[in-house]
């Protein structure tokens, strides 16, 4: 009885996490088998004939998954790049600087949290649409550019920076500048990680912006890409579109399980998809 | 002695001169800091909404010649809207099944979970794993598991002597089938909130409540765990409630809305970006965003309570 009692929690948590992981483990199965082998159902891992190369080779010839994937790390990078450049200065005046209008401007970034883009996303099309810009990188990254969540978070974190430290290093001729990006940044890396695993984590997987203002299919990211894979091959050949899913997903995953902790934190403290 | 004092009163002015010379470049020194947040935060969110609030007045088509100011017309015509009606109606069907499941597994998950010393971060890492992924591609995977002739879970559903059900072309059971995958993606995430809560519960409320003669641990769990989560608890049932009515990917992937299987943010799309009806995708745009602003009063006093600690 103790030991039922011991094991049921292991036994339990084991059947869950066999739902849970099974779609990776079927995805990554198919990858590597043969077409032929489409209509064997067993979770044997070693596939009678391997067919890695091929069904991987179809992904990236059929499609430009390779290039897809290099739109995904384009528009992540330069997300994050001008998330980063333009809330931590605004953090760094909201937690230690005083303007007029800075009650004002910390309101109007906690109600701005709470609208997602998808309520945004009709009068900034027509924006971009009327300026030409759709089908470009920049329409891609645009409404992104500003990070209320980034400001918010680095603001709560820059708070906590001792304000003596900062008047000595004024005293000692540093810049604001300097001051907010070598001294009160440093003091606040780990929420800088948090939030870069956030942003890339949440570009590289959005569907629906890009769906929106990219038609062109070589500027599509990985989850657009992928929609249309799966609508050319309709399934005809899930091995190679078990393979593309797999290309997809593999950074996210790989980056996941080597930073694990980071990811968690960074994906969890915000509640805010 | 006079001259001290003479010059007492002279130097300090000086020096509130200096001062509040050195205040004003300071102020403006953080305007220019803020500057490039505010015009972005302008023009992405402040005039957008006002911009969208405009467009759901009228019947402005994108690429039409010719605008009409209609009032609330397009309110009046959503809610006589079938399509919308219909796509409303499955978001909350979705919301139904998405809330309590994805809530009530993650805190048993969690409560499993925290218990275990050693194989921790094991079950950590293999429940999150589907939060990291990307849900298109999982999506195209779950349809490949889910097929009726070729995908495993019928062959196990046969092998169990069951006929078997056809989770993506039966009407019926083409939300809940969505609800399911929205419950996989989402667990890990509300686990590790759930985690992260107990983890802030004292020890010594344990001790205490066990010296008062709650014995079992469902004594226990009744009276300290679930009291002490309340917070926790809320905030995992309010993020599950956003994400569940801006379920989009699945629908995209799964049916593209077909066989009547629109989701309120899928409607959404078909209307503003396929069909072009501009003025009456913002008015829904504006019924989804008071949906989603009522459900994030809760989330914003999570995060408001914050602020002030």
């Amino acid at each position: 009885m103790a030991r039922i009692r011991r094991f049921l929690p292991h036994l339990v948590l084991g059947a869950g996490a066999f739902i849970v992981v099974l779609p990776f483990y079927w995805m990554f199965l198919t990858s590597i088998r043969s077409p032929a082998e489409i209509f064997d159902v067993s979770l044997w891992p070693i596939p009678k004939q391997f067919d890695m190369a091929q069904n991987y080779g179809r992904a990236a010839s059929q499609v430009p998954m390779l290039r897809f994937m290099l739109n995904g790390l384009i528009v992540c990078l330069g997300i994050l790049i001008v998330q980063v450049a333009t809330a931590v200065p605004a953090a760094y005046a909201l937690a230690k600087l005083n303007f007029p209008g800075r009650k004002l401007l910390l309101t109007l970034v906690i109600a701005a949290l709470c609208v997602p883009i998808q309520a945004l996303a009709l009068p900034l099309f027509v924006g971009l649409a009327k300026l030409d810009l759709l089908n470009t990188y920049f329409a891609m990254m645009a409404p992104f550019f500003l990070s209320v969540f980034a400001i918010f978070l680095f603001h709560q974190s820059f708070r906590s920076y001792p304000d003596e430290i900062i008047e000595a290093a004024r005293m000692d001729g540093f810049s604001e500048m300097e001051i907010c990006w070598s001294l009160v940044l440093r003091g606040s890396l780990p929420s800088l990680a948090a939030f870069s695993v956030f942003s890339v984590v949440a570009h590289w997987n959005d569907l629906y912006w890009p769906m929106i203002v990219v038609t062109d299919i070589n500027l599509a990211p990985p989850p657009l890409g992928m929609l249309f894979f799966s609508d050319v091959e309709s399934g005809a050949n899930y091995g190679a579109l078990m393979a593309g899913a797999a290309l997809i997903t593999a950074p996210m995953i790989v980056c996941f399980l080597l930073a694990r902790r980071h990811f968690i934190a960074g994906i969890t403290m915000t509640g805010v998809k | 002695m006079t001259l001290a004092m003479d010059l007492g009163p002279v130097s300090a002015s000086a020096a509130a001169k200096g001062r509040s010379k050195i205040e004003r470049r300071m102020m403006w020194r953080a305007l220019l800091f803020v500057a490039p947040a505010v015009l972005l935060l302008a023009a992405i969110y402040i005039i957008p909404v006002l911009v969208l609030a405009g467009f759901s007045l009228t019947d402005y088509q994108l690429g039409a010649l010719s605008t009409r100011f209609i009032a609330f017309e397009n309110f009046v015509q959503a809610f006589n809207d079938p399509v919308f009606l219909r796509s409303l109606t499955n978001t909350v069907i979705y919301a139904v099944i998405v809330i309590p499941l994805g809530v009530f597994l993650a805190l048993g998950l969690a409560l499993l979970v925290y218990n275990r010393k050693r194989s921790r971060a094991f079950w950590e890492a293999a429940y999150f794993l589907p939060v990291t992924a990307t849900l298109v591609a999982m999506a195209t995977v779950w349809q490949f598991l889910l097929h009726p002739s070729i995908g495993p879970v019928n062959a196990a559903i046969k092998w169990l002597g069951f006929e078997p059900v056809a989770f993506l072309s039966n009407p019926t059971l083409l939300i809940p089938t969505m609800a399911m995958i929205g419950v996989w993606q989402i667990l890990g995430f509300n686990t590790v909130l759930f985690l992260a809560g107990l983890t802030a519960i004292p020890k010594d409320l344990y001790e205490a409540a066990r010296l008062d003669g709650a014995r079992h641990p469902f004594d226990r769990f009744f009276t300290v765990t679930w009291p002490m989560l309340g917070p926790t608890t809320l905030f995992v049932v309010v993020t599950t409630s956003i994400s569940a009515f801006k379920v989009f990917e699945t629908v995209a992937v799964l049916t593209k809305g077909r066989f009547g299987s629109e989701t309120l943010l899928f409607d959404l799309y078909l209307e503003g970006f396929e069909y072009s009806n501009t003025g009456y995708a913002a008015a829904l745009t504006l019924i989804f965003l008071v949906i989603i602003l009522v459900l994030s009063i809760g989330q914003t006093l999570h995060l408001d309570r914050k602020v002030h600690y």
